[in-house]
């Protein structure tokens, strides 16, 4: 699709490891009668970046919302970072602090200014002193490049901007993996760009990655495995040069007609 | 389109910015768009011009032209009949005569000074919550004025005020002691048991002891039914309205709660006390409470019905509180859970400064009614300034005295809630950062 290609990306950086960053086994979820995701597995090594796709309604924000506990699963086991997943307060707040996540309405707090959403993650759950968390707060803002917006409202700032910053404030919790759900898909077509750039600058440095969009020029240049789910179950994963040039299951083709345009 | 030959243009050189014309800016095209815009609105104008001419002519002699400086309504009317030749002007010698009382109510006249005093630290207490640029220290002083007020306006020694705000810190103690093992409910509990045990059991008899010994800081001890006039009403407003916007912020996210219990328990008060008069529940704090209270308790009237109006307000400033509370977008709890943030430091951080913003118009709504509705304790035999007015008419001197008395009450109520609502529209300007 429309993703510029003319960031070369070196691939032979974007290195897995062996070790199990998330481990999802036979989960189930109910919205009352509704049954919304359908005997999930996955499991996702560090420094993977898989992308999540499939139509609107299938459960991708569902499934990768289960990961930080914003929903509960009620059946099967989900493990992060070895940290299993129940309704033990600790472990939850444990896995929420090594988890980053961006949604795709960048949720930023409209009250306080960049740095200061940047800054209260840090202090307040993770106890660090004002001037230091300024300063991390500083580094992650020049890695998305906005430092010079430090001091406005997030109100005062474009729709890629405040992406941007979203970005930001979760990399100061210096999470050790990251989930995007659908982070482009309120953005005008120009500020598309400047984000899944920061994106794919955080997976050349080898952050785990959970990506739900509909980008499928980044999913070609930086995924490693491509998810399609439909109706809450998980039809088709694959690299993803098969995934595009050769997919396997008839929904599949389905919807790469539709999203291709051909 | 098929007069022009050719759909394409290129603009050459960029327009500079023009001024616009002069008919479109100023006080005349101010009064051309607002007053005489076209001929019903011009007829109205005028309509209105004289109107406000008429009502000016007759009520300024009456107003400007009274009398400031008598004993009696007879001798004002005297004065006025030597003036002008009628009576037909204000006696406002009714006001600098009974000025004092009109403030203090049967307050003892050489103790108005502690009255003046607790009135000026009221001020002085209230500027640092109200601007944010006064120095973060005078919070101090915000934090001790509540005992302050109490021995200021009661009398007595400082041990009885001190002894109640120990009880608040041994409660604190107590919290943060539990607070490292278990959980918030846990810690709350043990702070209230604490305090309870200290003001039930062990505050009276120190209190008693320290005074026998040590009077210190003694104040002549004034009665509940002493106070009166302006004085009262600001004491019960100012209760009422500190203390009810964090009870209505308590019971708004109770009202939210996942706890079936807290839930049913917030929203049957809020439903019960909002369905119930405010006069009701005087009624009840003057005569009944009595009733129920074991039999020597002196559980002072002021105090009662200060907790009655508190209650009232804050089932009603809870209720604005939930309607700021949803107009948040979902999106603000799940990027705070996201970050780690708990439940308590989500609310104190992300979504009550947001809430509270969006509600500071219903918030301030509900304070300066419940300012005004302070004037209904006439009926349970305070004497605030609407009671005083009945008492002065009650002496022959004043008897007959209507409109001067109301006129000022009213001028002083419109003053205060005045200033408050002024005060929340510069507060929600100050606070505009979403720049929608
Ligand atoms: N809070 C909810 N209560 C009930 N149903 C929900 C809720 N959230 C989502 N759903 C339903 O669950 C399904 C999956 O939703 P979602 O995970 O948001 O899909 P996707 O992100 O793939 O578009 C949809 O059919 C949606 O209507
Ligand atoms: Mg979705």
């Amino acid at each position: 699709m429309s993703l510029a290609q003319d960031r070369a990306i070196d691939r032979s950086k974007l290195t897995v490891s062996d070790e199990v960053a998330i481990q999802i086994t036979n989960m189930n979820k109910w919205y009352g009668e509704f049954h919304v995701l359908r005997d999930i597995n996955l499991t996702v090594n560090r420094g993977e970046r898989i992308v999540i796709a499939g139509p609107s309604g299938s459960g991708k924000s569902t499934m990768i919302r289960c990961i930080n506990r914003l929903e509960e699963h009620q059946k099967g086991k989900i493990i992060v970072d070895g940290t299993e997943l129940t309704s033990d307060l600790k472990n939850i707040d444990k896995i929420r602090s090594e988890v980053g996540m961006c949604f795709q309405h960048f949720n930023l707090f409209p009250h306080l200014t960049i740095l200061e959403n940047c800054t209260l993650a840090p202090m307040w759950v993770r106890k660090t002193p004002k001037r230091e968390a300024e300063e991390l707060a500083m580094h992650f803002l020049e890695k998305v490049k906005i430092p010079e917006q430090a001091d406005k409202y997030p109100g005062m700032l474009s729709g890629g901007q405040q992406q941007r910053v979203a970005i930001a404030r979760s990399l100061c919790m210096q999470p050790r993996i990251m989930l995007f759900d659908e982070p482009t898909s309120a953005l005008d077509p120009e500020m598309i760009k400047e984000v899944l750039d920061t994106m794919i600058e955080l997976a050349e440095e080898g952050m785990t990655m959970l990506c739900v969009t509909h980008e499928m020029g980044f999913a070609r240049q930086v995924a490693n495995r491509v998810i399609f789910m439909d109706q809450g179950q998980i039809v088709e994963q694959n690299e993803p040069e098969e995934f595009f040039n050769n997919p396997k299951s008839e929904r599949t083709k389905l919807f790469l007609s539709q999203i291709l345009g051909h | 389109m098929s007069t022009t030959k050719s759909l394409s243009y290129v603009r050459k050189e960029i327009l500079e910015q023009q001024p616009a014309p002069r008919s479109q800016v100023g006080f005349t095209r101010w009064v051309r768009e607002n007053l005489f815009s076209g001929w019903f609105n011009s007829i109205l104008t005028l309509v209105s011009i004289f109107v406000i001419y008429k009502v000016a002519a007759a009520a300024l002699p009456w107003l400007l032209g009274g009398v400031w400086d008598a004993s009696s309504l007879e001798e004002c009317r005297a004065v006025l009949n030597e003036r002008f030749g009628n009576t037909h002007y204000a006696c406002w010698a009714v006001i600098t005569e009974r000025w004092n009382q009109l403030l203090y109510g049967f307050y003892p006249d050489t103790e108005y000074w502690r009255a003046n005093l607790a009135f000026f630290l009221m001020l002085a207490s209230l500027a640092p919550v109200l601007f944010d640029k006064i120095p973060r220290k005078m919070l101090y002083l915000t934090m001790a004025f509540p005992f302050l007020l109490v021995w200021l306006v009661w009398g007595g020694t400082l041990w009885g005020v001190i002894s109640v705000a120990a009880g608040f810190v041994l409660g604190g103690v107590a919290f943060k002691l539990v607070d490292r093992y278990g959980s918030m409910a846990l810690s709350a509990i043990a702070a209230v048991v604490v305090a309870a045990i200290w003001w039930l059991f062990i505050s009276p008899s120190v209190v008693d002891g320290l005074n026998a010994f040590l009077p210190f800081g003694h104040l002549q001890e004034v009665q509940s039914r002493d106070l009166g006039g302006f004085m009262i009403c600001v004491i019960i407003g100012i209760s009422g309205i500190a203390l009810s916007l964090p009870i209505g912020i308590v019971l708004a996210l109770g009202r939210q709660s996942d706890l079936f219990v807290v839930k049913t328990i917030c929203v049957g008060f809020i439903e019960f006390i909002r369905g119930v008069p405010l006069i009701t529940l005087l009624f009840t704090a003057s005569l009944l409470l009595n009733y129920f209270l074991p039999p020597g308790t002196a559980f002072d009237l002021t105090l009662r019905v200060i907790i009655m109006v508190t209650l009232f307000s804050s089932a009603y400033m809870a209720e604005v509180i939930r309607g700021g509370l949803a107009a948040l977008p979902k999106g603000q709890y799940e990027a705070a859970d996201a970050l780690g943030l708990d439940y308590w430091k989500a609310q104190r951080l992300v979504i009550m400064p947001q809430a509270l913003k969006i509600s500071i118009p219903g918030i301030v709504n509900t304070f300066i009614g419940l300012f005004k509705d302070t004037t209904l304790v006439m009926f349970i035999g305070i004497y605030d300034m609407l009671g005083l007015s009945n008492a002065i008419r009650a002496n022959s001197a004043w008897n007959g005295i209507y409109w001067e008395l109301f006129i000022f009450i009213g001028l002083v109520f419109w003053i205060c809630c005045f200033a408050m609502s002024r005060y929340s529209q510069w507060l929600e300007r100050k606070l505009r950062t979403d720049h929608r």
